[in-house]
């Protein structure tokens, strides 16, 4: 029996490498996606235009405009002369961010007195523009408490922030180990879900179903290949994100394996569910990819699980790219030991129960 | 005119309408994925954190330490949790279940109270989610400021830091990222309908051997190429309706602009994306070859290099410079502007111009490729 199960594998795996189509399938996603996604998927702010309209041009407002012109995030600083012209490069998107000096800033501070600055801030990029106005009232503050200082006073409290785990915020570091659970997903899911369903339009079902294996065999059979597909583009996305990009490794291997396993079992059984209902290729692909692009909205990738209504939180938790992704992370990132992988773990291995056996249910009852 | 006859284009437009009729798949697709899409987009997609998880660790037991404590109670961006230790906490933070820990040291007080020195207060925040620790460090230091101003109001003085930035929000004064988001997303459900759909048409009729037949009749190329354009611009037009009614009604995100603006923006959309589709569903010839395709070619990039979550002025330069060949960016750009600014003329014009520009090269280029040979 396992030699029958052996030469199964063995015919699925060259059916995968021997036509280039598919050959090209399982890399070309795989390089394009290790070259755009740690550059593209950033939420971060670099860059971006800081509009000023400076009313006032005494000393103070010419150095604090001198210092937020030298901050790495506002490489280009607008100058505009009049309400409207702020107004016009807001409409237009030239800048997201825009500060205006009132005539009488430098006079008040340097009576004492405290001095306001308008921020306006472009709400149709609430998100960028919200984190670029964080930047420049960071050195706002400092300059103000630099002031004190020079002043002889010392400030009356001082807020540090220490960032663990990823002391710059560098976001590649947050989206290689994510990106290892995504590509995983899609090399998993094309091949389970796709085989089947080429062998059903190629006509070759019925032969391996006349072999001697038993139904369930030939569903193990269709599943290892998935699983090994995906632990390799696993380890291939994992090795560039510590030796390409620098990301740092903390966890163990075998840890990551054993969940990579997991994993794949999961989503085999979501791959295999998907083959079961489809007749052709095209349908089997579209089928794919409406189960990706929820799974990686709903991940937590995108944006954190915890801003999602109650409803697509609990909905997320049969999503199992969501578990994956905290365990990867933590690997990677937070050191991660079994007991803090293990409340993600068992979910995992939940739903390839669930998936599994419903794949099978579904895969006898076709057949029969 | 015998390049075009409209009795030939209507008899082909009818044939491919009954297609996408009879495919439930194509309907699926069509209508109910772009509903599901916008409603995973508009609530699964936020980046408006409601209430930030944050720990407190108090090592003084003083009046101060409480007023501090007070005021992160009271913000309204954080639900601050009590912990014990600095060590526990930490631990909580690992796990995840808390987004950040502010810690007031035991001599917080007294240092507060020294005159000649300031109080520390730490933060410590999740550096795994680079986004979110943002978020934690500007509302933490939001509340840091609130207790600053009312200590010194107490004391009748003048707040300790001089100057203040005061943020005023245009277009969107809540700053829900759900009003940006939405409307961005419409251009990847766009995206979808335009060039995956149409990538199989195409290569279904050479699979299924019905090209042939097809090219037997005396149909031109100008009316075949209508015939696969026409039918999906319509499909196209009617789920971008369902679309901007679910966005308005359903998921309450304004808008601002005119339905005639937003029907030429999105015509001049599709125009791109049926042009690359088709192009790549006459290279390919294969549906499965060209359903690949057209997700690394136009899906892809809708949704990672057009903008609508991911900022552009952010990505590195050759990056920034593949977007600007990207159809999408402009339509994502000028969705978020009819959405929430309104006619926006100098925005609008270059972005329809450049829409304009790309749906002639791909529906150019698809034409000078579609051959009325079988070889």
């Amino acid at each position: 029996m396992g030699y029958r199960l052996w030469t199964l594998i063995l015919k699925e795996l060259q059916g995968l490498w021997r036509d280039p189509q598919g050959r090209r399938l399982l890399i070309m996603p795989l390089v394009l996606q290790l070259l755009i996604f740690p550059f593209s998927t950033t939420l971060e702010v670099k860059n971006s235009t800081l509009a000023v309209y400076n009313q006032d041009g005494g000393a103070a407002s010419l150095e604090l405009l001198q210092r937020l012109a030298e901050a790495r995030a506002f490489p280009r600083v607008l100058m505009v002369h009049s309400d409207s012209a702020l107004r016009q490069v807001i409409d237009e998107q030239q800048a997201m961010l825009a500060i205006r000096f009132p005539e009488d800033f430098s006079r008040r501070l340097a009576s004492g007195q405290s001095a306001p600055l308008q921020a306006i801030i472009d709400g149709r990029r609430s998100n960028s523009a919200q984190i670029a106005f964080s930047y420049a009232q960071a050195i706002v503050v400092n300059y103000s408490a630099e002031r004190l200082g020079q002043s002889g006073r010392v400030p009356t409290s001082v807020l540090t922030i220490d960032n663990l785990y990823n002391p710059n915020l560098e976001y590649r570091w947050f989206v290689l180990p994510s990106l290892v659970a995504i590509i995983t997903t899609l090399g998993a899911l094309i091949v389970t879900a796709l085989s089947m369903a080429r062998e059903r339009e190629e006509g070759t079902f019925e032969q391996l179903l006349v072999s001697p294996l038993h139904p369930g065999l030939i569903l193990v059979g269709k599943a290892i290949p998935g699983l090994i597909v995906s632990s390799i583009q696993g380890s291939i996305i994992a090795l560039a994100a510590v030796f390409c990009y620098g990301v740092p490794f903390t966890g163990s291997v075998w840890l990551l394996y054993g969940s990579i396993l997991c994993y794949g079992l999961s989503l085999v059984g979501f791959g295999l569910m998907i083959s079961s209902v489809c007749s052709t290729q095209q349908q089997a692909f579209l089928g794919v990819f409406s189960f990706t692009v929820p799974a990686v909205v709903l991940s937590g990738y995108m944006a954190p699980v915890e801003n999602m209504p109650v409803f697509l939180r609990v909905v997320s938790e049969a999503d199992p790219l969501r578990h994956f992704i905290v365990i990867v992370k933590g690997l990677f990132l937070k050191g991660f030991d079994f007991g803090l992988v293990w409340p993600e773990l068992w979910p995992l291995l939940l739903i390839a129960l669930t998936t599994l056996s419903v794949a099978y249910v579904m895969f006898r009852r076709r057949i029969a | 005119m015998n390049w075009l006859s409209w009795r030939r284009l209507r008899a082909l437009c009818l044939k491919e309408s009954y297609q996408i009729v009879r495919d439930p798949s194509s309907v699926l697709i069509a209508f109910i994925l772009p509903v599901i899409l916008l409603f995973i987009f508009g609530f699964g997609v936020s980046l408006d954190s409601s209430r930030m998880r944050i720990g407190l660790v108090v090592e003084d037991s003083s009046a101060d330490a409480q007023a501090f404590s007070d005021a992160l109670f009271a913000s309204p961006f954080i639900a601050a949790v009590r912990g014990h230790s600095r060590g526990e906490m930490i631990e909580e933070l690992r796990a995840g279940s808390v987004r950040g820990v502010v810690v007031l040291p035991p001599d917080f007080a007294r240092r507060l109270n020294a005159g000649a020195e300031s109080a520390p207060v730490q933060l410590l925040t999740d550096g795994a989610e680079p986004n979110t620790a943002n978020f934690v460090a500007s509302y933490v230091s939001g509340a840091w400021q609130i207790w600053l101003d009312r200590r010194a109001l107490e004391r009748g003085g003048v707040s300790a830091p001089g100057i203040e930035l005061l943020p005023r929000y245009w277009f969107n004064p809540s700053t829900v990222s759900r009003n940006f988001l939405v409307p961005g997303s419409i251009a990847v459900i766009m995206t979808i309908i335009g060039a995956l759909l149409t990538s199989l048409v195409v290569a279904r009729e050479w699979e299924r051997g019905t090209m042939e037949a097809l090219l037997s009749t005396p149909v031109t190329r100008a009316e075949l190429l209508l015939s696969k354009v026409l039918p999906y611009y319509l499909l196209g037009v009617v789920s971008m309706l369902i679309c901007v009614a679910v966005t308005v009604w359903v998921l309450d995100v304004p808008f601002r602009g005119s339905l005639g603006v937003l029907f030429v923006v999105t015509s001049l959309f599709l125009g791109s994306a049926l042009g690359l589709g088709l192009l790549l569903s006459t290279l390919t010839r294969n549906q499965f070859n060209a359903a690949q395709a057209a997700l690394n070619a136009a899906f892809l990039p809708a949704t990672l290099l057009s903008g609508f979550v991911f900022e552009i002025s952010s990505m590195p330069l050759p990056i920034q410079a593949v977007t600007y060949l990207i159809p999408a960016r402009y339509f994502v750009s000028a969705l978020q502007t009819l959405f929430q600014a309104g006619q926006v003329w100098p925005v609008l014009w270059r972005q329809m111009l450049f829409l304009l520009l790309s749906a002639l090269f791909w529906l150019g280029l698809t034409a000078l490729k579609t051959r009325r040979r079988l070889d």
